[in-house]
């Protein structure tokens, strides 16, 4: 290694122009949103819908999550899938915490398959004004078979429920509960990937 | 604390911590307990591809992209640059996200209330792609600073952030870049949650070979994202 990494800084108040415009309502098309399908994709639809809550359990106004998720075969769209692209399915999304009047981050995707033998899940970054740099974590599924993930077995067992979505059936669709707590007894699992 | 995988760890000497109570939103906001480290699988040696199918004509250009009845205000810039692994090789293709203030340090942000004009010429954000040599360019207006308030009389530095995700997720970077010799950079929090020695990778270099003659001031900044490992790590 002959150089350093550049330092990452926050990404501030104000991103929406720039990063999540059209979800903001700003004159500028944007690479991804809320929604990861469309009419062809295939796989069980859900929606997954959380919270970003700060030390005093207060819903943070300003962050931006993204997730980085498999097709429902469990393939990722880019060129290290030994298995080759699915280009039909992105697996990306975005979503600032600003416009939705409970301060939720929603995003419209398919259940992701099984990658490797892991069980189902999708990788998340979240990043917001008062965090210098970004922390990754991951979204279970409470209704998989999750005993057996290699990844979930680092994690001391009383903090695995942080990072298991709940399942519920609703009118709207299958809904995944899945708030991000950035500290206090509930934080969630964050991983040095 | 050590990923393990082929990209390398996060070098948390350049990396600020989470919770750096000089900017006071961190202390509510950054985790606190110690990362678990992952072995990276598939999923993370994957990430998010975008290339220059995403990236629209002017969207390099924040001088054009948003004119209505003239050109925005203020000393036109061009930032230049490449994007490097941690081993000096550059990363083509690789898409970066930019936004900014406009020259009297506003943000077109409806939050942002400072009381600065807005330009209705210019929004202040946009994107570019690498070339073949890692190489990336876009135009824009040098950013003005503006107050916050995390502390009596605070202001922010002139700066440009920056979003990148590089070759896998695990690369991916939000950064700003600073401009050389600003006064405020030692007064700033955010710049110094980096240390001495690692921040001033975040400053461009001013560059009369990137300056337009008659045109626009160059700057130059080079990004330097996570390398790969050259034999697997050991436990």
């Amino acid at each position: 290694m002959s150089l350093k990494q550049t330092p990452s800084q926050t990404v501030g108040p104000y991103f929406a122009y720039g990063l999540t415009p059209e979800q903001y309502g700003y004159d500028f098309n944007e690479l991804a949103g809320g929604r990861l399908v469309d009419d062809e994709t295939e796989g069980e639809r859900i929606h997954i819908v959380g919270r970003v809550l700060d030390g005093e359990g207060n819903a943070v106004d300003d962050a931006m999550i993204e997730i980085w998720q498999a097709d429902a075969q469990g393939r990722y769209a880019h060129p290290a899938d030994p298995r080759g692209s699915n280009l039909a399915f992105k697996g990306f999304g975005r979503y600032g915490t600003g416009t939705d009047p409970e301060l939720r981050f929603m995003f419209d995707t398919i259940k992701p398959g099984s990658v490797d033998g892991q069980a189902p899940h999708i990788t998340m970054c979240v990043m917001c004004r008062g965090m210098l740099s970004h922390a990754f974590t991951r979204i279970y599924f409470s209704d998989e078979a999750n005993g057996d993930d290699a990844v979930l077995a680092t994690v001391p067992e009383d903090r695995r429920a942080t990072l298991i979505a709940e399942r519920e059936e609703t009118p709207a669709g299958i809904v995944y509960r899945f708030d991000v707590h950035l500290q206090g007894g509930k934080e969630t699992v964050f991983f040095d990937l | 604390m050590t990923a393990h995988g082929p990209f390398s760890p996060r070098d948390w000497v350049s990396q600020p911590p989470y919770v750096w109570p000089d900017y006071k939103s961190t202390v509510l906001r950054g985790p606190t307990k110690p990362l678990i480290p992952l072995k990276q699988t598939l999923s993370e040696m994957t990430g998010p591809v975008y290339g220059h199918e995403c990236v629209g004509p002017l969207d390099h250009d924040m001088t054009k992209n948003a004119r209505v009845n003239g050109e925005p205000l203020g000393e036109r810039i061009v930032v230049a640059g490449r994007v490097l692994d941690e081993d000096g090789k550059p990363l083509p293709n690789t898409l970066l996200e930019v936004w900014q203030a406009n020259a009297a340090g506003r943000y077109i942000h409806k939050n942002d209330q400072h009381d600065a004009p807005l330009d209705p010429n210019f929004r202040g954000s946009g994107r570019c792609v690498t070339d073949g040599d890692g190489r990336y360019k876009f135009y824009s207006i040098k950013p003005g600073a503006y107050p916050w308030g995390n502390h009596p009389n605070g202001w922010r530095p002139n700066h440009i952030h920056f979003s990148l995700f590089g070759p896998s997720f695990v690369t991916r970077l939000v950064t700003q870049m600073y401009f050389p010799g600003d006064p405020l950079l030692d007064l700033d929090p955010i710049y110094k949650s980096s240390p001495e020695g690692r921040r001033e990778l975040m400053v461009s270099n001013f560059d009369l070979d990137v300056t337009e003659p008659e045109f626009a001031l160059g700057y130059i900044f080079d990004i330097v994202l996570r390398g790969r490992n050259a034999t697997p790590t050991q436990e």
